[in-house]
């Protein structure tokens, strides 16, 4: 039994350390010149069915703010921001990429948070809590998390 | 009565809809509900904007963003739950409690006696050379004049007495002074409302100053007046203060809060209060 449990936790260790080596941290992304990020944060291709979920759910929720028609079966849609429908058509997919990871590069005033944002922030909180945080704080987003949203944004084309 | 105001306010909907706009989805922006309370108190809930206001032209009441059946609520006493506390404040202010053997109603006889206090709070206390709001009153009252104990700050005791104290100036016009010695707490206040807190990076401004009638999901945002305060909150089941909301609203910035009663929520509360000054005292309110 010991045996086994040991093997499994190398086996973990191993999985995560391999994907680990290709995720760029949020204190590494390249962003460019207007706020693009020209490559994948996580080093992997997003899954824009993972993403879909994330544009109702947990730490994503980009549908408090944003209408988007194509996920109109979801309930309670924001108007804060624009419209995401036609994004893709409007963007290309660096800049969706460097706009969920920080849309001040691009728009200093917005209200948008920085999914990808890890420092800089005021009396930064640990989670909903109330009570103090930590900086450098975890982004609300994964790097995969990004791709995965990323992915879904350039399904979204008026054509 | 109740079914004569609810058929008004159905009536304004009516004309509503016949104007083309959609009623359920209401925004953008206030609805153009009038408010008025046991047939008897107006309340305004539209005023021009004070001076001091750089970016908004017209203040509104939260009222006027919260659905019907939410509004009608607190057309009636009988129909508005947060009486229930109101009625217990009257029995604690009646109530002889502490070393000097006292109540309220020993100085101060019947709580109308309190009538236009509300409206005027937070304000400059010169005799103890800071900005006070209702609960700091309450509790220099009871330790200093009843020999009692102090209330805690959001306690319910507490939250009862200052909806009783509010109820009595209803109607009359909200008007803070942010002037002469209050001035420096005002500023404090003001910075505060300006400030992008948190891993969220919001302002009280982004929502309630910029965005006021959009949806936040299915939130309509108000104004984030205080003028309705304390307020009972349908989600809480029970009258909520304005710092208990005041933390809840930094919280959900992912931000560490300031505490209820703190130095930053009382100058928070007066510039607030000020946003307000021209406003009915409506408190206590029913909101969502």
């Amino acid at each position: 039994m010991k045996r086994t449990l040991t093997a499994f936790s190398v086996l973990l260790v191993g999985a995560s350390a391999a994907s680990a080596a290709d995720v760029i941290a949020p204190a590494d992304v390249p962003y460019g010149e207007y706020g693009e990020v020209a490559v994948s944060l996580s080093g992997q291709p997003g899954d824009m069915e993972k993403g879909k979920v994330l544009m109702n759910r947990g730490a994503g929720n980009c549908i408090a703010c944003h209408q988007v028609t194509a996920l109109e079966d979801l309930p309670f849609h924001g108007d804060i921001g624009p419209s995401l429908d036609g994004v893709a058509d409007r963007w290309e997919e660096a800049d969706l990429r460097g706009l969920v990871a920080n849309a001040k590069n691009y728009f200093p005033d917005t209200m948008m948070p920085g999914f990808y944002k890890y420092t800089g922030f005021i009396r930064v909180g640990d989670a909903y809590t109330g009570k103090a945080g930590i900086d450098p704080a975890e982004p609300l987003l994964t790097a995969q998390d990004i791709e995965d949203v990323v992915a879904f944004l350039m399904t979204l084309k008026d054509g | 009565m109740t079914t004569t105001k609810a058929f008004k306010l159905v009536s304004g909907i009516a004309l509503t809809a016949a104007l083309g706009m959609s009623p359920a989805l209401a925004g953008p922006g206030p609805d153009e509900d009038q408010l008025v309370i046991n047939e008897d108190i107006e309340i305004v809930t539209e005023a021009a904007a004070p001076a001091h206001m750089e970016y908004v032209d017209t203040i509104y009441s939260g009222w006027r963003f919260r659905e019907d059946d939410t509004q009608v609520m607190q057309m009636d006493d009988f129909d508005n739950p947060a009486m229930i506390y109101v009625d217990k404040a009257i029995d604690a202010w009646n109530t002889v409690e502490g070393a000097e053997e006292k109540s309220c109603a020993s100085c101060h006889g019947d709580p109308e006696s309190l009538r236009g206090l509300r409206a005027e709070l937070p304000k400059w206390n010169a005799d103890k050379g800071e900005v006070y709001t209702a609960e700091m009153y309450v509790n220099d009252c009871r330790t200093e004049r009843m020999g009692a104990e102090a209330w805690g700050w959001n306690g319910q005791d507490m939250r009862n007495m200052t909806a009783l104290i509010s109820s009595v100036s209803r109607g009359l016009p909200v008007n803070v002074a942010i002037d002469g010695p209050a001035q420096e707490t005002w500023e404090k206040g003001k910075e505060i409302y300006y400030t992008r807190f948190g891993q969220l990076e919001l302002s009280c401004a982004n929502c309630h100053e910029d965005n006021y009638g959009n949806m936040i999901r299915a939130d309509h945002l108000s104004q984030g007046q205080i003028n309705g305060f304390p307020t009972y909150r349908l989600k809480d089941a029970n009258i909520v203060s304005m710092h208990n909301r005041f933390r809840g609203c930094i919280r959900d910035t992912r931000a560490e809060t300031f505490s209820v009663g703190s130095p930053e929520f009382v100058a928070l509360e007066l510039y607030v209060a000020s946003r307000g000054n021209g406003l009915s005292v409506e408190g206590p309110s029913v909101r969502n």
